[in-house]
This record gives structure tokens, C-alpha cells and sequence, in this order.
């Protein structure tokens, strides 16, 4: 491959959303190594706050290597690095003096397969706000549980049920325990690495009409297989492919006008 | 924003330094196993240098006459070993094909309902302290080989090799049973498979796939067996007795090393006379003996899983 | 041979074969069946008691009211019986008929009367304990030990009425004694349970801790690799090992007290320290990485996030774990004679830093003994023993059982 494969296409050369939003996390030349093996190549992207951003691309193209390195979830992996520089409102994540732990707290994430505590539902959404020592009391608790749980679309489900375990809820319930779950913190960003993979249509359209809803206070980053999904519920797309950030762009441009072959190909399902 | 939503910075400061005590004390629970074998090692090293300060290494290593009480004392290890290999010799000829057998049916005979039910009786006899199983050979096996030794006009001694080594093959049983069927479960159903649509019987295809692909694991399990076998101590304390004969009548008393160990330090002990010291030599024989036999088992077990990972 | 012959062959043989497989799991089982057997039949003896009912009237020229503790009791008592049995004359034929009471068979009266001074003068019937060859001899054994003579005493006193035969609490209730009659294991067993507590005192905390640090902190380097070899090889040390380290360290070198439950406990949790930190870590490990990346995820530390998720969840595999190390410790000897656990100790141990035997050592003590009720008594305390670990496991199973996650 020549040197363009290293080189992002954006697509327009300003997007739109780039320019409309303040630009929350900033990724500069960033190489991800797992061991030997070079997983993500000199990425650079600029994610926009209160707005959607997707990743997409076929499998095991680093999607989810570059998401865990935005909220350092790659640092238990052993032998895995991160060389470059990623930025949340402008203060380096990688920082020395950062606290990684205060990071997290700032940066929540959903994972691929809803993983609550195999604790009470309420304990689930408590628990962020506890170890951070957010609630004031057992009634600020209560609140801060209750809107989290409202904001994910889940309370009225679940609120005669508070204390049943988490684990008893149907699939895309415990998707969207696990955004409460990440929301209680009060993160300015959350990263859904394909969220609703697991779940079935119905699920997965009210997990789309939240993430439509939180964008309006949070950055979110979100990875997905489907393109109806990205083309959904994103404001912003990046294709990535072998490692490399191939187009990135405003994503009702990117899914009609993409500019590189291999997004095209990918988009029209030729490949992936 | 964050500011407000964090831990005030002193609160965080004060977890960080916990964790880091709480990460060194996890790290130094960790290294009391490491200590325990080190204490293990000077402990049993230190006495038993004191010891051969006092006797020639070359006179314990190759002497074949013990008699530690006796003025002046012998301490040659040879009828000792010998006594040790026999009654482990005798347990492993009772173990290794009941063992053997028994999981092999376990693993390619039995049905789930079967597995359930022998499984945990084997088990059973595995969770019986070996201080019973001492009592029973002392008291019930011995009393019997001999009256049926009489009856056959063999002189059989009352602490005869052979009541200690039957009582203790059967406790080595569930450990090579239980080991075997594990290696015997994973040998790769596909070689199985190939076996079969060869037109082979079960039998034919346990006897010439599945064992020979098994057999490192189970050399593994016997070498483990024998280990266990040479460092057990209440059943040969028990059942076999103090005399250091140097023989291989399975009918006669014998003596073992463990048995030596504990004879010498239970009760009174002078920590200046060889006596009490040559109990720490004897330690250390034993305990090269069966650490060798253990690292070398679990080599062979390590590439064995290799080799169908 | 044609093909059909060689198939029937083949056919037997697979037939043996199989046969083969059952017999040897026969074996096992039929040996486990006599040895079970044998102990349960040796023991029942001593579990229960014949005793002596007589009416013994408390001579006040005997025993003091003001001292009543320092009264003759066993003279009292001789005389009781002595009038029983008005022909018994010569010095021999007396000594024999004393000989079929228990050396300490004036105990209980001595006892009852002392707490209350009150019944001197009067006559009462307490139960008093027969030598073990009475009991024995009583109980149908004929290798008892007992002359014509004194079967026949014994036959006119059970005539009479006077021999009570109930259950043998006192084997539960009283400590090691010379005398077989006398002799219990609550000494052993209450040095059992302190020993046990002091082994999972150190091995629980520290064979956790340790799993904790190798599963989830430990950087991955030549150094952990050696703890790991090393930890595996030392759950395959023999045990009498662990009593020699016992000795050379807590002993002489600590110069920790002898024969105590502190000294058994320290060498028993060092034996079951790689048990439990390999069991630990399996449950460690079986809890699954997404509940940790969750936790980390809301931005717990990653020791917060082991010790609010992971450990609870790694409970019970733990627990399970602990549970067969303890019954591996119970059931142990070997390292504790090497310590001096072995010594004849009567008096029940009240703390961590008294004299103490344990079940197993008090069963190796008395099979040693040359008395037939010791003998008896020794499958007794066997029996109890197995029991103990029966519980103890089947503790274990349901723990395994109920609380077992599937992920
Ligand atoms: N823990 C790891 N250790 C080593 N290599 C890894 C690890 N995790 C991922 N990789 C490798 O890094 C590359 C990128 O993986 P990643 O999980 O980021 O892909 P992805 O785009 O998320 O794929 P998918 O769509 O299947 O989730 C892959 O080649 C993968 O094999
Ligand atoms: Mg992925």
C-alpha cells in the first residue's frame, strides 16, 4: 500500500458537525501495539462534544482498540501501548500525573455484552456514585439513582423492582441499566462499544432513541456493525480499516458521497 | 466540571496510598509460600550439615547398617531406601492397574449417572486420613495376611512390607484414578473418532489410540503417585515397623524413611546428638526425592497439554 | 479362522475389557465397604457403658461433712459391694472383686456428695463405673480379660439388677486417661477446633491475599512464574516435611511453646496454604472479565473493582476450597508429632497456648495402647472423626452447589 493509506480522508474537508460543536477528544498520531502486533496506525481524529460519533469498519480493524485507548480501559491489558497523543479538552489522557481512575469517572463506558453487577439494580447504578462519593445521603443516592435510571429510558420498567437483582432483567434492560449505570457518574462522554449487538430490533431502537436523547449533554462515541445504525443515530462517522483511519466525515455525506474506495466498498457491502 | 463530580483531590491522594499498602501486603502474602519452602530448606539443610559434620555424608549415603540408638550409632540410609522402595513398589503394583482401570471405565465406559455416583466414592476413600488407614492395616489387614500366610506355612513378620503397601496402594488409588481420568477426557475425541471409523472396538481403540496418546499424563500420575507414596508417613508408621532389614520379602518388616523421621523426633529430643540430627538428613533425602519426582511429573504434564492445546 | 470367529473374539475381548474396568472400581468400593465396616463394628463397643447401680449408704465416720471431698469414697464403695457378696473371704478373691470397678469409680460419688454435704448419712445409688474388662465381659467380648470367678459376680450383680447399661456420654464428655473406661475424646476434640481456628486464621487471609496478588496485580514476569512452580510444588511436599520445618523454625527457632494448638496451627496452615491459593485462584479466575471492566468502566480503581466484585464473587469457589483444605488439616498427623502434639494430655485445653492432642494423634496414641476397650475406643474416635469430615465435605458439596454460577 502507498502512503495514502496512512492519510485520513475527510470527508467534507471541514464536517459540518466538526464545525458546529466544540471538539471534546482529540486524537493525534496514535499507534496502539498489542505486543508485536501494530493494531492501530497513526490515527488522528478530532470527536465532536454533543453529538454522535460511529466507528465503523469490518472486524478487527481496531475499532474497539482505539475506543479502550480513549478511556485507558487498554491499560489491563497486559503488553498492550499507546504511543501518540489523545486529548480530552485539550489535557492529555496519558499524561503522567493523570489519574486514570478520574478519567474513567469522566469517560463511561458501555460494553458489546450488557455486563451489570450480579448485585440489585439499584446497587448497579449506585455503586459509580458511592466510590466517587457523589450522593451527599441516602436520599441524594436515591435521586441520583432514579434520574439515571429515567435518562436511560429504564425506570418506569424497573421501579417497583429496585432491588432484584440486575442480572434478572431481559437483555436490552440490562443494556440500559448499564447506560444508567455509566450516566450516574455524570461522565462528559460515553464510549458504546456495539451496544446493541446482543439485543433484539425492538431493544435496539430504544438504546437508538436514548443515545438520540443523551447526545443533547454528553459526547458519545459509539462502535457498530450496521450501517442503518451508524446512519441513524451518528452525526459523525469514521471508517477505519486494517488499523488505519481511512475516511472520517459527517455521516449523511460519508454514506452518499464517501470518497475513498474502501469506505465505498464497505458501505455498499462489498467487503467487511 | 470534573471537579465538582470527583472525590476532592486529598480523598484520592489518601486511596491511592492505601491501595499501594494494600497492593504490598497482597505481594508479600504471596511470597509466605515462597518463604515456607525457603524455611523448609534451611531448616532441613542447616541439621542435617550439622549432622554431617558428625557422620560422613559417604557412610549415610552408602552405609547399609541403621541403628541410630545403638553406641556408637550406624546411620547407613541404604535399608532404609530399600525398606521405602518396596512397600512403594508393593503400593504401586495395587494402584496403578486398579487406578488405571477404574478410569478408564470411568472416562470411556461409564454414564453420567455412574460417573456421579463413583466419583465421589472414590473421593470418599481420598478424604480418609491416612492415620485411619494406618489403624486398619496395623490392626485388621496385617492380623489377616499373617493367619493367611500361616495357613499357606509362610512365616509372614506381624509388620509385614505387604500390609503397609496394599493399605497404601488403595490410597493411592483415587489420585491416579482421578488424574488418568482427566488425561484420559482430554485426549481429543477426533483421534477417537479415526479409531472407530476404522472399525475398531472400544476396547481396541482405548488399547491402541487412546492410552498410548495418554500415556505422558499418565506416566505423569504415577510418577505423582509414587511421590506421595514415598513421603506418606501414619500407614508405614503404623502398619510397618522400626527393624531396618535390608530385603525385598514383601513378608518381612521393613522400615522406611518417614517411619525413621518420626521414630527419631517424637518424644525427647537432643537437638546435639546425631540421633535426633540424622531425623533432618533423612528429611532432606526425602525431600529432594519427591520435589525431584513432583518437578519432573509436572514437566511432563506441561507438555503433554501442550501438545493437544 | 473366518471372520466371524474373529469378531466373537473381538467381541469378548471388548466384553473383558470392560469387565476389567468394573472389577477394579469394585475392589476400591468393597475395600472402602470392609474398612468402613470394620471401624463402625470395632467401634460400637464404645458407645455405650455398663454401669454399677448400688445403693451406697455415705458412712459419716467415713467422710467429713466439713470436708467432704477428702472423704475414703473408693473404701466406702468397696465396702458396698463387699456386701454383696458376704462369701467372698480371701485377700485374693476381694482384690479380684475390687478389680471389676473402675480405678476411678469413686469419682462420681466423691463429686456428688462434695456439691452436696447434705446426703452424708444417707443412702443413694449412683451410677459407678466398672473396669473396661467388666464392661467388656458384659458386653459379650470373651477376650475380656476376667476370671470365672469374676463372671460370675458379675452375672449375680446383673441378677440383681444392679448394672445399668446406657449410652457413653462420657467418651464425649471427659479428657484422655490411662484407663479406657475413663478415657474421652473432648480433650482431642476441642484441641482439633483451636487448631483448626488458628490454621484458618493465618491460611484464609494469606491464601487469598496471595491469589488475589498472582491472578489480578502480579506483573507477569520471571519472578511470579517462580512463585507459581513454587507454590504447586508445595502442595506436593510430604507433610511430615511441614513438621520438620515445624520444628527447626516455630520450636527452636521462634521458640514458640511445644505441643500447643498455636504451633500445630502455623505448621497445618503453611501444609494448606498451596491448597487454598490454588483453589482461590481458580475462583478468581472463573469470575468473568466483564463484570471487572464494568467496574473499571464507572471509573473504579482496579482494586476497587477486585475487592467489590470480583473477591464476592470468588466467594464460594474460596470457600469451597478452604472448606477441603480444613478437612485436609483435620485429618492430618504426621506433622503434628513432630511438633510434640503427642504427649498425654488430660486436661482439655481452654486456649491457643495450652497442651493440646488432636483427633487424629489422639487415635494414633491410643492404637497404640495394648487394652482391648482402647482398642474400641480408638474406631470410636475414628469414627467420629470420619463423621466430622463427612460433614465437613458435605458442607463443602452444598456450598459448591448452591452458590455455583454459571457465566
Ligand atoms: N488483547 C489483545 N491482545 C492481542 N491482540 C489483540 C487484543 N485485542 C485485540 N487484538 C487485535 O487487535 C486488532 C484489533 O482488534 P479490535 O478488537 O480492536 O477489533 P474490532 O475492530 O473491535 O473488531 P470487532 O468488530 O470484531 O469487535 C485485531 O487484529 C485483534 O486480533
Ligand atoms: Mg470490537
Amino acid at each position: 500500500m502507498n502512503d495514502m493509506s496512512f492519510q485520513t480522508i475527510m470527508t467534507p474537508a471541514i464536517p459540518k458537525i466538526a464545525a458546529a460543536r466544540e471538539a471534546k477528544i482529540i486524537a493525534s498520531a496514535v499507534d496502539v501495539h498489542y505486543g508485536d502486533k501494530q493494531a492501530i496506525k497513526n490515527l488522528s481524529i478530532s470527536i465532536p462534544d454533543r453529538a454522535v460519533s460511529a466507528f465503523i469498519g469490518p472486524s478487527g480493524c481496531g475499532k474497539s482498540t482505539f475506543l479502550r485507548s480513549i478511556n485507558r480501559m487498554n491499560d489491563t491489558i497486559p503488553g498492550c501501548k499507546v504511543t501518540g497523543k489523545i486529548t480530552l479538552d485539550g489535557e492529555d489522557i496519558y499524561a503522567r500525573n493523570l489519574d486514570v481512575v478520574e478519567l474513567r469517572a469522566r469517560i463511561g463506558m458501555v460494553f458489546q455484552k450488557p455486563n451489570p453487577f450480579p448485585k440489585t439494580i439499584f446497587e448497579n447504578v449506585a455503586y459509580g456514585p458511592r466510590i466517587h462519593g457523589l450522593a451527599r445521603d441516602k436520599q441524594d443516592m436515591e435521586r441520583i439513582v432514579v434520574e439515571s435510571l429515567k435518562k436511560a429510558g429504564l425506570f418506569e420498567e424497573v421501579k417497583d423492582r429496585l432491588t432484584q437483582p440486575g442480572t434478572g432483567l431481559s437483555g436490552g434492560q440490562q443494556q440500559r441499566l448499564c447506560i444508567a449505570r455509566a450516566i450516574a457518574v455524570n461522565p462528559e462522554v460515553i464510549l458504546m462499544d456495539e451496544p446493541c449487538s446482543a439485543l433484539d430490533p425492538i431493544a435496539t431502537a430504544r438504546i437508538e432513541e436514548l443515545i438520540h436523547e443523551l447526545k443533547e449533554n454528553f459526547c458519545i462515541v459509539i462502535v457498530t456493525h450496521s450501517m442503518q445504525q451508524a446512519a441513524r443515530v451518528s452525526d459523525l462517522t469514521a471508517f477505519f480499516h486494517l488499523g488505519v483511519l481511512v475516511e472520517v466525515g459527517d455521516t449523511d455525506v460519508m454514506f452518499t458521497k464517501p470518497q475513498d474506495k474502501r469506505t465505498q466498498d464497505y458501505i455498499t457491502g462489498r467487503f467487511g | 466540571m470534573s471537579a465538582t463530580l470527583t472525590l476532592s483531590r486529598p480523598n484520592r491522594k489518601l486511596r491511592r496510598q492505601i491501595e499501594a499498602v494494600v497492593l504490598v501486603l497482597l505481594a508479600c502474602a504471596s511470597g509466605v509460600a515462597v518463604l515456607t519452602t525457603i524455611g523448609i530448606v534451611l531448616s532441613v539443610v542447616y541439621e542435617s550439615l550439622r549432622f554431617f559434620s558428625e557422620v560422613p555424608v559417604w557412610k549415610f549415603l552408602f552405609g547399609t547398617e541403621w541403628a541410630p540408638t545403638a553406641e556408637p550409632g550406624a546411620f547407613g540410609i541404604i535399608p532404609l531406601l530399600g525398606g521405602t522402595l518396596l512397600i512403594t513398589l508393593i503400593a504401586i503394583l495395587v494402584a496403578g492397574p486398579l487406578g488405571l482401570l477404574s478410569a478408564v471405565y470411568l472416562a470411556e465406559y461409564a454414564n453420567l449417572k455412574a460417573r456421579r455416583i463413583i466419583k465421589p466414592v472414590l473421593e470418599l476413600l481420598a478424604g480418609i486420613p491416612t492415620v485411619v488407614l494406618g489403624f486398619f492395616a496395623a490392626l485388621t489387614v496385617a492380623p489377616f495376611i499373617r493367619r493367611a500366610g500361616e495357613a499357606f506355612g509362610l512365616s509372614v513378620a506381624s509388620e509385614s512390607a505387604l500390609a503397609a503397601g496394599l493399605v497404601m496402594g488403595m490410597m493411592i488409588v483415587p489420585l491416579i484414578s482421578s488424574l488418568s481420568d482427566d488425561i484420559i477426557n482430554a485426549v481429543p475425541q477426533s483421534l477417537r473418532d479415526g479409531s472407530y471409523a476404522l472399525g475398531a472396538t472400544q476396547s481396541e481403540t482405548i488399547k491402541k489410540v487412546v492410552l498410548p496418546a495418554a500415556l505422558p499424563g499418565i506416566v505423569s500420575a504415577f510418577i505423582l503417585a509414587t511421590s506421595r507414596a514415598i513421603g506418606e508417613t501414619m500407614i508405614v508408621v503404623m502398619a510397618a515397623g522400626l527393624a531396618a532389614n535390608l530385603t525385598f520379602n514383601p513378608l518381612a518388616a521393613v522400615t522406611t524413611v518417614t517411619v525413621q523421621i518420626a521414630a527419631l523426633l517424637v518424644g525427647d529430643q537432643e537437638f546435639d546428638s546425631a540421633k535426633t540430627l540424622s531425623a533432618f538428613a533423612l528429611g532432606l533425602i526425602l525431600f529432594i526425592i519427591t520435589l525431584a519426582l513432583n518437578v519432573v511429573a509436572l514437566r511432563v504434564v506441561r507438555k503433554y497439554r501442550e501438545a493437544y492445546e | 479362522m473366518n471372520s466371524s470367529d474373529l469378531t466373537a473374539k473381538r467381541r469378548s475381548a471388548e466384553r473383558r475389557f470392560k469387565y476389567y474396568g468394573l472389577a477394579a472400581i469394585a475392589v476400591t468400593v468393597i475395600f472402602l465397604a470392609i474398612l468402613i465396616l470394620d471401624i463402625v463394628v470395632k467401634a460400637l463397643p464404645a458407645f455405650t457403658v455398663n454401669q454399677l447401680v448400688l445403693p451406697v449408704t455415705i458412712d459419716a465416720t467415713k467422710v467429713d461433712a466439713s470436708n467432704p471431698a477428702a472423704g475414703d469414697f473408693p473404701a466406702l464403695l468397696k465396702e458396698t459391694l463387699a456386701k454383696e457378696f458376704p462369701d467372698v473371704q480371701s485377700r485374693g478373691d476381694k482384690k479380684k472383686l475390687n478389680a471389676l470397678l473402675s480405678a476411678r469409680a469413686a469419682d462420681g460419688l466423691q463429686e456428688q456428695v462434695a456439691s452436696d454435704p447434705s446426703l452424708i448419712g444417707k443412702t443413694i445409688a449412683v451410677p459407678i463405673s466398672l473396669s473396661s474388662g467388666a464392661d467388656l465381659h458384659l458386653k459379650g467380648f470373651t477376650d475380656a480379660q476376667l476370671d470365672e470367678k469374676q463372671a460370675a459376680w458379675l452375672a449375680a450383680l446383673k441378677d440383681k439388677g444392679f448394672i445399668q447399661h446406657g449410652f457413653a456420654w462420657s467418651f464425649f464428655t471427659q479428657g484422655d486417661s490411662r484407663e479406657p473406661e475413663s478415657a474421652g475424646i473432648k480433650g482431642a476434640l476441642i484441641g482439633s477446633i483451636l487448631v483448626i481456628c488458628v490454621t484458618l486464621m493465618f491460611a484464609l487471609p494469606l491464601g487469598v491475599a496471595a491469589a488475589l496478588y498472582l491472578e489480578e496485580f502480579a506483573p507477569k514476569n520471571r519472578m511470579t512464574d517462580l512463585i507459581e512452580v513454587n507454590i504447586n510444588n508445595l502442595a506436593a511436599v510430604p507433610s511430615i516435611i511441614f513438621g520438620l520445618l515445624g520444628l527447626a523454625v516455630f520450636l527452636n527457632g521462634f521458640g514458640l511453646p511445644r505441643s500447643t494448638a498455636l504451633v500445630g496451627g502455623l505448621v497445618l496452615a503453611l501444609l494448606v496454604l498451596p491448597t487454598i491459593i490454588i483453589a482461590s485462584r481458580a475462583a478468581i479466575r472463573s469470575v468473568p472479565p466483564s463484570i471487572k471492566e464494568a467496574a473499571l468502566g464507572v471509573g473504579a480503581s482496579h482494586m476497587q473493582a477486585v475487592f467489590h466484585h470480583v473477591l464476592p464473587l470468588a466467594v464460594p469457589g474460596i470457600l469451597t476450597g478452604t472448606i477441603l483444605g480444613v478437612a485436609r488439616a483435620l485429618g492430618e498427623t504426621a506433622p503434628l508429632l513432630m511438633i510434640g502434639m503427642i504427649a498425654f494430655i488430660v486436661d482439655v485445653p481452654h486456649g491457643f497456648t495450652d497442651a493440646a492432642t488432636v483427633l487424629p494423634v489422639q487415635v494414633f496414641l491410643w492404637s497404640d495402647l495394648p487394652e482391648a476397650a482402647f482398642k474400641s475406643r480408638t474406631a470410636a474416635a475414628i469414627l467420629v472423626l470420619l463423621v466430622l469430615l463427612f460433614c465437613i465435605n458435605a458442607v463443602a458439596i452444598y456450598l459448591r452447589n448452591k452458590f455455583e454460577r454459571r457465566w
